[in-house]
């Protein structure tokens, strides 16, 4: 069974609906110790990082002791940043710090290509492309390049656990892999194929 | 660099596509979830929904619908028409929407914007904007563009992003119909006045249209139904067509 976090952030629904397409056993636990049963983790969200403080200690507890016992956890969008020490969206609220640095929120303007200017808007709203700074599980059989769907205002920093890094006015990691820790910034369940391949490939990765 | 989107529209009524459907191999061109399939396979980025009756009779073949495209789909997809509350928008959502478009509500009742953005994101909450020029001011109408409500476009989306929406959807009502082009001038004026993404829509006629209001329209997305419906012009025409012109697109 695949536990499918809910702390109240956003809707379940299309993760839910992509994870059952490509054949996963998911379950929304009601209680913390529910995970015990878990295969695997699952930390979804949009919104506010402020959100992920309804998170009780209980279940951040229960989380990081899947995480203890060799049940992989897998962050999308604002559960990707959750992963990071904390973000500036929520100076007061901490992350699960099982990776090192903070989240920032990204910069508007304009950027030029192609000799034309384009407005930068803030939120990050579309498909965008992935470059690989070196394999993961995540992304076996995917595309140097290939776009997915992202909506963010703040992003998680480029370091040594970022195995996929996109840019919108700056770089930032659009996934990240560290032993059974995985993260995406993007949305695997509204990026396509290339989504539901990603997810494909982390249960494989079970 | 981030893709400029092309965005297709359904306009549904009694769970059937109206303006009519043209393609072959469909084996009801009318059903919703055929064609959005259909587009998905030809690289859409994203697909609107919009509930051309809107009446409350209508709310349970609307949520079957918006479940039955959900089921096909794995990419972005939106609901409007006829979202006047929070309940019609968790119907919505709940039907697997990842995106509520409001209009009239948004103007009688602002605070919606804000409630749902608090309760879903604001990825998740779009402003529709019908916008027409009068006396070279673009002002905002409502009740499918028959009365002005004296509000200038870019003032009321300024207002919009403020209480949260994620996107403004912006539609040209003298355009609207009209094969004529999407209107730049309006695009642009609002696209450059707010920080959040302008979805641009009306008046798209060719696939030059779209470069168009890529490039001087500053428009993030643009929104089409009628030129997938009916002509031979599909969006991998389209998205080949912009890349040649320089413009981010996802092929």
């Amino acid at each position: 069974m695949i536990a499918l976090i809910d702390y109240g952030a956003g809707n379940l629904t299309s993760v839910r609906k992509a994870l059952s397409a490509i054949g996963a056993d998911v379950e929304v636990p009601r209680q913390p110790s529910d995970l015990d049963r878990a295969a695997a983790v699952i930390v979804p969200g949009v919104g506010h990082f402020q959100a992920t403080a309804a998170m009780s200690d209980a279940w951040r507890e229960s989380i990081l002791g899947a995480l203890g016992n060799g049940r992989p956890i897998f962050g999308i969008c604002l559960g990707l940043q959750w992963l990071f020490e904390g973000s500036t969206e929520a100076s007061d609220c901490r992350g699960l710090a099982l990776m090192t640095g903070q989240c920032d929120r990204l910069e508007g303007g304009v950027e030029t290509r192609n000799g034309q200017s384009w407005p930068l808007k803030i939120p990050h709203v579309g498909w965008n492309a992935l470059h690989f700074p070196r394999t993961s599980r995540m992304f076996d059989g995917i595309e140097e390049g290939s776009q997915v769907y992202f909506t963010h205002s703040y992003a998680a920093p480029v370091t040594g656990d970022a195995v996929a890094v996109t840019t919108h006015g700056r770089p930032f990691a659009s996934a990240v892999e560290r032993g059974q820790v995985f993260g995406v910034q993007f949305h695997p369940e509204k990026s396509g194929d290339v989504g539901l391949r990603v997810l494909k490939n982390f249960l494989d990765a079970i | 660099m981030l893709s400029k989107r092309i965005i297709a529209c359904l306009d549904v009524r009694n769970g059937e596509v109206v303006k009519g459907v043209h393609f072959e191999g469909l084996r009801n061109a009318g059903d919703p979830a055929e064609l959005a399939a259909r587009y998905n396979e030809e690289g859409i980025d994203e697909v609107v929904i919009l509930d051309v009756t809107a009446t409350i009779e209508n709310r349970r073949a609307l949520a079957d619908t918006v479940g039955a495209v959900a089921k096909r789909i794995f990419i972005p997809l939106t609901v409007g028409g006829g979202i006047r509350s929070e309940g019609d928008a968790a119907a919505a959502v709940d039907a697997g929407a990842d995106k509520v478009s409001l209009n009239t509500a948004a103007l009688t009742h602002p605070e919606l914007i804000t409630r749902l953005a608090a309760r879903y994101g604001s990825q998740a909450v779009i402003v529709a904007i019908d916008a027409k020029w009068v006396d070279g001011r673009a002002i905002v109408y409502v009740r499918s563009g028959q009365s002005g409500t004296g509000r200038e476009a870019v003032e009321w989306a300024r207002e919009a992003a403020e209480r949260g929406a994620g996107e403004i959807l912006l539609t040209s009502i003298d355009r609207d119909g009209t094969r004529a082009g999407f209107d730049c001038r309006l695009t642009a004026a609002v696209s450059k006045a707010v920080p959040i993404p302008v979805i641009a829509s009306g008046g798209a006629g060719s696939l030059e249209h779209f470069a168009e209001v890529f490039i001087e329209g500053s428009a993030d997305a643009a929104l089409a139904a009628s030129i997938f419906h009916f002509s031979e012009h599909s969006v991998t025409n389209l998205k080949e067509l912009l890349r040649s012109r320089g413009i981010p697109v996802r092929l």
